[in-house]
């Protein structure tokens, strides 16, 4: 079965980046992308265009977004009784320990700072995929709650 | 610098092979132990004995504890508006749905099922120590660079 991931991501370049390190990690996943906090909550809530889209295994954030910053569809994300419990993975290039901080407090699953260099960034790709997508257990179903 | 991790489990077995993987993994990761959820609580709000406590940068949560159980332990800690921070990891033989579920309900970091054999359960430990520890960004230990009211969103 395909897994689902939802990359919440401005820039094409690393879009890009991640959809060619995913598809050399683990040949399932399945990467959707939000440009914008706006399509990724309209993705989530299967508003419009989205009305088909599938419900992500797993979230990946960034935190400085047009429209909608990353830090409000976090929190969207974990009032929702229906989507807090998809786990989401902060993935950005601050390493501001204020973004940090505001992070946990709003519920990221983790935080994870993006290397500039690109084999670092395949390897860190490669053990998002090793941790989350083949030691963690993650939720079968939508939560009721 | 030392990293504190605070492993909340009742089954001495389960404790002691936590304690050797960790150790065999990373010798800089210093591996304290609640045996159950009233201790854990103790210790992470410095009371009596737990004083001295240090902040732990991870914790390694069972679900079934006596006293009080691994959820109520998880919701308190989530509900702390200096405690929610720190990274919980549940670590557990239960594989039901409905606890994984639940545990991701209450906020859970993340959710990980105890294997039987040791090598698996080995192996584990060191992917535990991969992520959390050389890829995550955890919050600084100890800083309270928030006051109170920017807490709200």
């Amino acid at each position: 079965m395909a897994i689902q991931v939802l990359l919440v991501e401005d820039s094409p370049g690393d879009v890009r980046l991640t959809q060619e390190a995913f598809r050399d990690a683990n040949r399932s996943i399945h990467l959707h992308v939000a440009g914008d906090g706006v399509e990724a909550m309209a993705f989530l809530r299967r508003e419009g265009a989205y009305r088909d889209a599938p419900r992500p295994d797993l979230i990946l954030l960034d935190l400085n977004l047009p429209k909608m910053d990353g830090r409000q569809v976090l929190a969207h994300i974990k009032e929702d009784g229906n989507l807090k419990t998809i786990p989401t993975v902060i993935l950005t290039t601050s390493d501001a320990e204020v973004d940090i901080v505001k992070s946990y407090q709003l519920q990221a699953n983790c935080y994870l700072t993006k290397p500039v260099q690109l084999d670092a960034f395949e390897s860190l790709v490669k053990s998002i995929n090793d941790f989350w997508l083949t030691k963690v257990k993650l939720p079968q179903q939508e939560s009721s709650g | 610098m030392p990293l504190q991790v605070l492993l909340i489990e009742d089954s001495p077995g389960d404790v002691r092979l936590t304690r050797e993987a960790f150790h065999e993994v990373n010798p800089l990761i210093h591996l304290h132990m609640a045996n159950d959820g009233v201790e854990a609580m103790a210790f992470l709000t410095n009371e009596g004995e737990y004083a001295n406590a240090p902040r732990p940068d991870l914790i390694l949560l069972d679900l079934n504890l006596p006293k009080m159980d691994g959820r109520e332990v998880l919701a308190h800690i989530k509900e702390h508006a200096s405690l929610r921070t720190i990274p919980t990891v549940i670590l557990t033989s239960s594989e039901a749905e409905a606890d994984v579920i639940k545990s991701y309900q209450l906020q859970a970091n993340c959710y990980l099922s105890k294997p039987m054999h040791f090598e698996a359960f080995h192996k584990l430990v060191k992917s535990i120590d991969d992520f959390w520890f050389t890829r995550v960004k955890l919050p600084q230990a100890g800083k309270p660079v928030i006051t109170g009211h920017e807490l709200k969103l």
